[in-house]
């Protein structure tokens, strides 16, 4: 009945660093479920992260991981891919990771539609570093560089990864553990690259800082303000308002997948 | 219903409270900052402290 998540934590390794009822570990309970559906060879999946809270998730689980610089994570997985097209890549970072340092590598892996799957935990701040605000902190909200309120416009993590060219990309939040590892599986066992957004929580720089009385006020938000892609459609704009889907956002299987591409262009090469 | 036997890993077990706040039953409780099951019995096996512990510190077992 109760998982077994032991024999994917690296021995002696818990508990972990996070602050009392940060989501990143929701995260990592899903993310080894669905490497367990998946029933991924350890000794051929490539966990690669940059910098920051979220990004320390590969550090914990036994596989082949990576910790690299901040916002690099999606180069070096496409480093990985590219050397090694027959690994399974995951790759994990949070919003700031991602989207400001690692903006660039991020929409660029996108872009090549490498067979990868990024999990970007999305808790709305930089943490690890004491609570800037990121492109992903919501406007008006305080953060410990936006005393004031955040005058930022706010990043859609999923849209840019749509326009971007990913071809999997579905979002979740911490509050929706099973949802988590269903989508993470799903994109896993797509070829191409996959984004899956988790909405997280941060109760100790973003939560208590607006509003937020405690981690549950903050799961609870979550579960409150995710609406389904399936329900979405018979709602209106009106109650759609400041909410965030949920699901399976966007899939493409046509798009031809980076490393047969370049395949393609060494069998040329070599040929000529 | 036979409820279920809660096993709570106190060393991980960073007291947060989610698994208490989540359990439909009310099976959890707080003893300051740890998490403790005092009633078992009551246990529907749902998982959702399983699954929302952040801090791998609760199993389900079926027993």
């Amino acid at each position: 009945m109760a998982y077994d998540y032991d024999k994917s934590i690296r021995p002696g390794k818990l508990p972990h660093i996070w602050c009392p009822g940060c989501g990143h570990g929701i995260v990592m309970k899903g993310l080894i479920r669905a490497m367990d559906t998946c029933e991924l060879d350890r000794k051929n999946t490539a966990i690669v992260s940059g910098i920051g809270c979220a990004s320390r998730l590969p550090g914990y689980l036994d596989a082949c991981t990576l910790h690299t610089a901040h916002g690099r994570g999606a180069a070096f997985a496409t480093g990985v891919k590219m050397a090694k097209p027959e690994m399974t890549v995951i790759c994990c970072g949070g919003d700031g990771d991602g989207t400001a340092i690692g903006g660039n590598h991020f929409i660029h892996a996108c872009r090549r539609n490498i067979d990868m799957t990024y999990v970007l935990m999305n808790n709305f701040i930089y943490g690890m570093t004491g609570g800037q605000f990121s492109p992903c902190t919501p406007t008006g909200a305080i953060a410990s560089t936006t005393p004031y309120g955040n005058p930022d416009q706010v990043f859609d993590i999923s849209k840019l990864a749509i326009g971007a060219g990913a071809t999997f990309v579905a979002r979740t939040t911490a509050a929706h553990p099973r949802e988590i590892d269903k989508l993470i599986a799903q994109g896993i066992k797509h070829k191409g690259m996959s984004i899956i957004e988790v909405l997280d929580d941060c109760p100790t720089t973003y939560g208590r800082r607006n509003k937020f009385r405690s981690v549950i006020d903050m799961m609870k938000h979550l579960k409150a303000n995710s609406v389904s892609v399936k329900a979405a459609p018979k709602m209106t704009a009106e109650q759609l308002e400041g909410k965030f889907l949920t699901g399976v956002l966007f899939e493409d299987t046509e798009k031809p997948e980076y490393c047969e591409q370049y395949a393609n262009v060494i069998k040329k090469a070599q040929s000529a | 219903m036979s409820g279920a036997r809660l096993e709570i890993i106190e060393r991980n077990c960073k007291g947060c409270s989610i698994c208490v706040e989540f359990c439909p039953k009310d099976v959890l409780e707080m003893d300051v900052f740890l998490v403790t099951a005092p009633r078992p019995e009551d246990c529907i096996k749902c998982m959702q402290c399983e699954l929302l512990c952040p801090d791998f510190a609760i199993k389900v077992h079926d027993e």
